[in-house]
């Protein structure tokens, strides 16, 4: 059913002054004569950023699928783009948990710097005791005058090193049943205090980091939410990172990592066995049938009628990835025994072009991170098939009595 | 390259989501296979002498107007496409309807219609109004088809040799009658037919009709592994059939019906396989062990949520292919191969997982869970098992055999 905002006589009127705008704006600030870093502070602050984001932070208060319109005025123009690849947790989930639960003083001060890239922001969220139990975690804030003192150690953190910003969830008040105690901020990463070491996993680089926090002093003006809403603010993150990753582009057949398999297999002639052609083919058929619904799931977002199918997509595209990468090293031979390099790397973010091997190793982290397979599992069953819940035994005990 | 290496490029997507129409048909569809169509009613039927529910048939045909939804309007059909005859096909597997709609209003009809199109013999025409006026029978409901093929026939199969010309008798050749014999195992949906479509080898290669009431026409019904879809043997002794389409033609007419009817059984392979899944959630919610509802356990949710992720997948499977051939996309081969084969695993593992997680209940006969299983076996084999199916990716995708 479409609704009133997305009717499609509307939606065009829309779409037709929006590029307007921005030919306007193009015509006020040629991309050829103006500095990167201009340009993109000047697009922002014409509401030409986001244009879902709100009027005078960045956007136009538009519907999200507005934006290719404007994307492709702006790159017919030539115009610069931004990063989103070094901001991928500024964008994907500090922004839309802003714009959803700070104030505007701090949306003021955070947005525009977010979004031009001049801020990176990370996420703490993950402690070495709390994985898939979230709501447990023990990093503390104790409140001192206008400021917080911070004490606790983060792990798991992308970008960490690149970081101005970080999405700090600490315990608040360990009196209260664990979701009840904690408080969510803006930390600043340069703060004295806060330690950041790479953590190296088992491809040999360092993609993540663990983030030591020693009496880091956090002021009262940089809390998102109130005091105990911690976990609510928290949810606004990890929903709308959801709905970033269900409305993202579509891909082309073959696009992910089947099409290094099915290049491999091309490729290889003198490598083929009947076995490998049965798997190949099954894994083949189910990584497009997962395009497919990818590309179902966008059409059910633009008409309005958001599924739960999403989280589908997160379960089997780590079983996919895993089990084309295994394919891939087996039909390698015994060159699927090399490896390019175990040296120690620091990357902001895995190259998977770097190799079977490497796919195959950096795979078993898609059913880990973001969520375990099994979290998942349990999340589809007890919010979209509904059955009931696990017997719990830390639902109503302060944090500070839980066993442990 | 392939085609589809080719069309690797982003191409304009085709519409997956259900319409309006789709969404009402649907909805028509439950409101009447609830009142006739009770599982109580549809496991008694199968301890009586008539396995397909004809009355059930006549009133989807009459009063919903199933039967003609891919004919033309102007030969009374609704002029609908395969989207709207798998949106009613799932609607149909989810209640277990004992009727012949995948045989008669998919495979029949599709291969009829493109019989009529394509029938243009030099001197001919003749087979072309055979065809224009079967699907006018079609459309009002008045006449049940089944194309002879056995049940594990798939697209793109070579021509069947099972059936042959035999020797005409006196007049034949003035009256146009052509004269059958051979045998067809296995067939689906040709029990209650009134008229049979019969492909049979010659120089050139035909596709012939021929009424259920022909003399030499015998149909023996087999004791099925799918209960509420009955199979027959067919066999032709000289029985008399008109032409419909002859060689190339033939061929696209058969080819045309299979890959219908493998669309068709993905949709209601998805249509059954939500229904065992929402079967088994609901049980999950109600029956209680160890002082507890059976869903609660992680044993069980979580095999139930990879069931509910493999529906998703085959949903957007099943809604490509119907698209495609609606809209004769070049990508059509490709969509077929996915949809059958994704929809027949998500049957067949939704339909065990349904009989495994009721328990003792789900192994009675008294439940209705075997049925839904007993369906979904047999219709993953019916026109391609997902093997076949996926192994025909091997030429459309550009990812050969082995030397």
């Amino acid at each position: 059913m479409l609704d009133e905002e997305n009717a499609p006589a509307k939606v065009l009127a829309q779409e037709t002054e929006l590029r307007e705008r921005v030919l306007a704006f193009l015509a006020d600030h040629p991309p050829a004569q103006t500095p990167r870093d201009d340009f993109l502070a000047a697009r922002f602050d014409a509401g030409l950023g986001y244009v879902h984001y709100p009027v005078g932070h960045g956007g136009l208060g538009l519907p999200r699928n507005a934006q290719p319109a404007l994307e492709e005025e702006l790159a017919k123009a030539g115009a610069p783009d931004i990063d989103v690849r070094l901001n991928v947790i500024g964008l994907g989930m500090a922004a839309p948990t802003i714009i959803a639960c700070a104030s505007e003083e701090q949306k003021s001060r955070w947005l525009r710097p977010l979004w031009t890239g001049a801020e990176v922001w990370c996420q703490l969220f993950s402690e070495p005791g709390a994985g898939s139990d979230l709501a447990s975690l023990a990093t503390r804030a104790v409140r001192d005058g206008d400021d917080w003192v911070v004490t606790g150690q983060k792990v798991w953190t992308s970008l960490a090193h690149h970081a101005k910003r970080g999405l700090l969830l600490a315990r608040t008040d360990p009196d209260v049943p664990k979701h009840a105690g904690l408080t969510y901020f803006a930390l600043d990463m340069h703060a004295p205090g806060v330690e950041v070491r790479p953590l190296r996993q088992l491809t040999g680089e360092a993609e993540f980091n663990e983030v030591f926090l020693s009496q880091v002093r956090v002021p009262d003006a940089d809390r998102i939410g109130a005091v105990g809403d911690g976990w609510k603010v928290a949810n606004a993150t990890l929903m709308n990172e959801r709905v970033a990753i269900g409305s993202s582009r579509a891909v082309a057949r073959e696009e992910g990592a089947a099409g290094f398999a099915a290049a491999a297999w091309r490729q290889h002639p003198e490598r083929r066995t009947q076995d490998l052609h049965q798997r190949l083919l099954k894994l083949w058929a189910q990584a497009e049938v997962s395009r497919l619904a990818a590309e179902r799931l966008r059409q059910q977002l633009a008409a309005g009628q958001p599924g739960p199918e999403g989280s589908a997509s997160k379960l089997i595209f780590a079983l996919l990835n895993q089990e084309l990468s295994g394919w891939e090293v087996d039909f390698a031979g015994t060159d699927g025994l090399r490896y390019d390099d175990w040296t120690m790397r620091r990357d902001a973010s895995s190259d998977y072009a770097r190799g079977p091997v490497f796919r195959y190793l950096r795979s078993r982290g898609n059913s880990i991170e973001g969520g375990t397979s099994e979290i998942l599992r349990n999340i589809i069953a007890e919010r979209v098939l509904r059955l009931p819940a696990e017997p719990r035994a830390d639902k109503d005990i302060p944090w500070k009595d839980l066993p442990r | 390259m392939s085609n589809a290496v080719s069309a690797s490029k982003v191409r304009p997507a085709l519409d997956l989501l259900y319409s309006d129409t789709e969404q009402a048909l649907a909805g028509a569809l439950d409101d009447l296979l609830a009142q006739r169509c009770a599982p109580a009613a549809v496991l008694a039927r199968t301890e009586q002498p008539e396995a397909y529910d004809v009355a059930l048939w006549k009133a989807l045909a009459a009063e919903i107007g199933l039967a003609g939804l891919l004919i033309p309007e102007e030969l009374g059909g609704a002029g609908a496409s395969c989207r709207e005859l798998a949106a009613a096909a799932e609607r149909l597997g989810a209640h277990l309807a004992p009727v012949p709609y995948v045989g008669s209003a998919g495979v029949a009809t599709a291969t009829a219609l493109t019989a009529a199109k394509t029938a243009t013999r030099p001197g001919g025409g003749q087979e072309a109004g055979i065809a224009a006026d079967l699907l006018r029978r079609l459309a009002d409901g008045t006449v049940t088809a089944a194309v002879a093929v056995t049940a594990s026939a798939m697209p793109a199969d070579t021509f069947p040799a099972a059936v042959q010309l035999s020797g005409p008798q006196p007049g034949d050749a003035a009256a146009g009658i052509f004269r059958l014999r051979g045998r067809i195992d296995s067939v689906p949906d040709a029990l209650p037919a009134d008229v049979l479509l019969v492909p049979a080898e010659g120089v050139p290669n035909g596709l012939y009709l021929v009424e259920a009431t022909a003399p030499g026409l015998h149909r023996v019904p087999v004791t099925s592994l799918d209960m509420t879809r009955q199979l027959c043997d067919v066999s032709l002794d000289g029985a008399p059939a008109r032409q419909i389409a002859v060689g190339a033609s033939a061929a696209a007419a058969l080819d045309a019906g299979l890959v219908t009817g493998a669309v068709v059984l993905a949709a209601e392979q998805l249509g059954l396989a939500q229904r065992c899944l929402d079967m088994t959630v609901a049980y999950g919610k109600e029956r209680r062990q160890f002082a507890r509802q059976v869903g609660s356990f992680q044993a069980v949710k979580h095999r139930l949520a990879d069931l509910w992720a493999t529906i998703t997948q085959a949903r957007a499977a099943s809604r490509y292919a119907a698209a495609c051939l609606a809209s004769d996309d070049p990508d059509t081969a490709v969509a077929v191969a996915l949809a059958k084969s994704a929809c027949s695993d998500a049957a067949v593992t939704a339909a065990q997982e349904c009989v495994q997680l009721h328990g003792g209940i789900g192994f009675t006969w008294e439940h209705p869970a075997h049925l839904y299983l007993k369906r979904a076996k047999a219709s993953s084999v019916t026109f391609g098992t997902p093997g076949a199916h996926r192994a025909a990716l091997a030429g459309l995708a550009n990812l050969p055999a082995p030397a």
